[in-house]
């Protein structure tokens, strides 16, 4: 399949591998920023196949994993009300709130609704009246566009009955504050392609040059991820930092000026809280006032579902790069996917999620290497 | 009333209504519509002198040897898909599971939960269509049942087929009997079933070529069994959960550990791209008319060499091996050369955001 084969090809993914083994002679740590992105390492093995001295840690870019606990219970207490429609992507369902997630409200007669773009719940709201709709509307500057789109169109309309339930977080205000910790241990960033393909990568410059901290903007194929690594590991053996781009076709410096411009008029930047990490200021988008009559945390009483994250789970220190998932000692044990204690181990994207599926049992595997023959 | 009057009297009279365009509580009754329904639809389509006699329950012959006796129940949405719908899928897939210890399926039983509203003309599609998917496989449907429920206490229809097959050969076909040394056989491309339902399920609806894989799977077993004798250790269609559950199955049951190559895997280019879209790995979406055998590995080439021959076998591949350490453990050798593990689905696999 044209743009997917070719950056799946195991000959030209050999040859990177071979040529970071070259450039490599010190230890790095870089961070791939998305979980689209760890996922796709973890699946395909990548970091196993790399030189010793590189070290990939997973960062922070899992929308469902940084949604803090008390937006799942303000969207449990949503999905509970009966003039209500909770609609949310598919991986919020299954997201543990204090004592719930949505499908358990589901099973208890709750409306939840899965839909794939925000436009379908709208497309609910104009058809169910007499009820008020409400999208869970989480993610990365990626689906800011979409939950922007619905509610220019509802306003137009004149939709009086669809509402936002926000909670919108931003790629660079999280990667200053990363950097800026005192714990940072990371040397470079794989930024996320599908993120710059929307914002482009203007606004990355000046955190690289601040921090003379090399970025490549990297796609999610292995070829991809490879030709990502082999940049950030060439800048940092250089000891030169610059954005540069290791995902041309699909993103320019200036991104999506159209998707940028609605998203402006219809969001502000506000301070957000991280689940896991905690407060970064600016860090997330809030309805501008002229929009507030779809906040659905402004038309609903949702006072009371502030709780706090469970003392065990370590994710937030999984989403900064500070310890692997196999460090937690609940990992595998209290925490598994059919009982997450954290986000991280419920969405697809998660690290810990990614490394239960993938390499719990890695030492009882075959050895990986690039250059063994298949069948 | 007039002491005089006699039934011809009674003829400009309004009769009961007796067509209907849709299912009403009435046809489960157990009255005139019931009959009706039974007598011009059920009867007359499936059609075989065991369900014509129409008693309490069918009367059959059944040749010397095991049996196998199975049941599953179907409430697929949408109930008509790309290649197929739920009347062809509650025959093949219950015909599936009874061969796939090698037996001889013969006959099957249907009970319909209808809700009030279906439309007839669906209905008959229906019926029409688990006829034409019994005739394929050489089953009769000789029993039946149905019953109408109130509007918004079903979904359009279910249906529950059961079914008995004859076992004519005396070897241990199990998921228990997989062993060390065995190749993991697939006979084709894997996850349209679930790509195909997917794509038409409300909310989602995308544009794609797969149709479902759903069809029978009786023929391609015999044509294994011909060949393989003694060496098919085990078979099984990989339904829900996909190929992955099925492979944990057998390495869970028969405490073995599998090893399989992503690069065999066969996976058609549409399904590829729908499954990218929507954050789902084939490995885990479901096919209705694909198995997996693990056969001992002198017969292994002479099975998918008959498989191939097979219409339901032209893409059959060898995608694996058996092997005795990593008990319970199904580990994949990724396009790149790492390692990793299958693992058995938790739940269904919840489509990603971005």
């Amino acid at each position: 399949m044209k743009f997917l084969d070719e950056y799946r090809d195991p000959e030209i993914a050999r040859r990177i591998f071979g040529e970071i083994a070259k450039v490599t002679t010190r230890d790095w740590v870089i961070m791939e920023i998305c979980g689209g992105q760890t996922h796709s390492i973890v699946r395909n093995g990548i970091d196993q196949l790399l030189p010793d001295k590189i070290e990939l840690v997973h960062g922070p870019g899992c929308p469902v994993c940084v949604t803090p606990l008390e937006m799942i219970e303000k969207s449990i207490a949503l999905a509970r009300r009966e003039e209500v429609i909770l609609t949310s992507f598919g991986d919020m369902l299954r997201v543990p709130g204090k004592h719930h997630d949505l499908l358990s409200v589901k099973s208890e007669g709750g409306d939840v609704r899965m839909v794939y773009s925000p436009l379908e719940a709208l497309d609910l709201a104009r058809k169910n009246p007499a009820k008020r709709v409400v999208f869970f509307a989480v993610g990365f500057e990626t689906t800011t566009p979409h939950t922007a789109m619905a509610v220019w169109q509802a306003h137009r309309e004149g939709l009086g009955n669809f509402h936002l339930l926000v909670s919108h977080v931003l790629v660079p205000p999280a990667i200053e504050s990363l950097v800026s910790s005192p714990h940072n241990r990371v040397n470079g960033y794989l930024l996320a392609g599908h993120v710059c393909a929307v914002t482009g990568w203007r606004q990355y410059e000046p955190i690289c040059e601040r921090h003379n901290l090399p970025m490549a903007v990297t796609g999610f194929e292995p070829v991809d991820l490879l030709d990502g690594i082999l940049s950030v590991v060439r800048q940092l053996e250089s000891g030169k930092a610059t954005v540069d781009n290791c995902y041309p076709r699909i993103v320019t410096r200036d991104g999506n000026p159209a998707a940028q411009r609605l998203v402006d008029k219809i969001y502000g930047v506000c301070d957000r809280k991280w689940r896991g990490i905690g407060n970064i200021p600016s860090s997330g988008l809030i309805l501008r006032d002229e929009f507030k009559q779809f906040d659905a945390e402004c038309i609903f009483d949702l006072a009371g579902t502030e709780v706090d994250e469970p003392p065990e789970c370590i994710s937030g220190l999984v989403l900064q790069g500070l310890k692997k998932p196999f460090e937690c000692p609940e990992f595998g044990r209290k925490c598994t996917p059919a009982t997450p204690l954290g986000a991280t181990m419920v969405s697809s994207e998660g690290a810990c999620a990614a490394y239960y599926a993938y390499h719990r049992f890695s030492n009882q595997l075959p050895t990986s290497s690039a250059t063994e023959d298949k069948q | 009333m007039k002491p005089d009057m006699s039934p011809e009297d009674f003829s400009n009279c309004p009769r009961p209504k007796a067509d209907y365009d849709r299912i009403l509580l009435s046809h489960g009754s157990g009255g005139k519509l019931t009959h009706d329904l039974i007598e011009r639809l059920f009867v007359a389509i499936f059609d075989n002198p065991m369900l014509d006699k129409q008693d309490d329950q069918a009367i059959v012959e059944v040749p010397k040897g095991r049996l196998s006796f199975t049941t599953d129940s179907y409430v697929v949405d949408p109930i008509f898909f790309p290649g197929g719908d739920i009347g062809a899928l509650a025959v093949n897939g219950t015909v599936n599971d009874i061969c796939m210890c090698g037996a001889r399926p013969l006959f099957l039983s249907a009970g319909f939960i209808i809700e009030e509203g279906l439309l007839f003309e669906d209905l008959r599609k229906i019926v029409e269509s688990m006829k034409a998917a019994a005739d394929m496989a050489g089953v009769a449907i000789v029993t039946g049942d149905t019953k109408v429920v109130n509007k918004g206490k079903g979904d359009k229809v279910f249906i529950n087929t059961s079914g008995i097959g004859v076992i004519e050969h005396e070897f241990d076909i199990s998921a228990a009997n997989v062993q060390p040394g065995d190749k993991i056989i697939i006979s084709g491309g894997i996850a349209e079933h679930g790509v195909a339902i997917l794509s038409k399920r409300e909310g989602i609806a995308f544009e794609t070529d797969t149709k479902s894989d759903c069809a029978a799977l009786n023929g391609l077993v015999e044509s294994i069994l011909k060949i393989g004798g003694a060496a098919v250790h085990t078979m099984r269609d990989p339904t829900r959960g996909g190929v992955a559950a099925t492979l944990n199955e057998f390495a869970g049951t028969s405490k073995v550990g599998i090893r399989i190559q992503e690069s065999s895997i066969p996976v058609a280019a549409s399904v590829v791209g729908a499954c990218e879209m929507l954050g789902l790995d084939p490995l885990y979406v479901a096919n209705e008319g694909k198995l997996v055998a693990a056969i001992a590995p002198e017969r292994a080439e002479a099975v998918l060499a008959a498989m191939r021959k097979h219409p339901l076998g032209t893409e059959a591949v060898i995608i694996g091996d058996v092997v005795a350490e990593q008990s319970g453990m199904v580990s994949l050798q990724t396009r790149l050369g790492a390692w990793r593990v299958v693992d058995m689905p938790v739940a269904e696999q919840l489509p990603r955001i971005c």
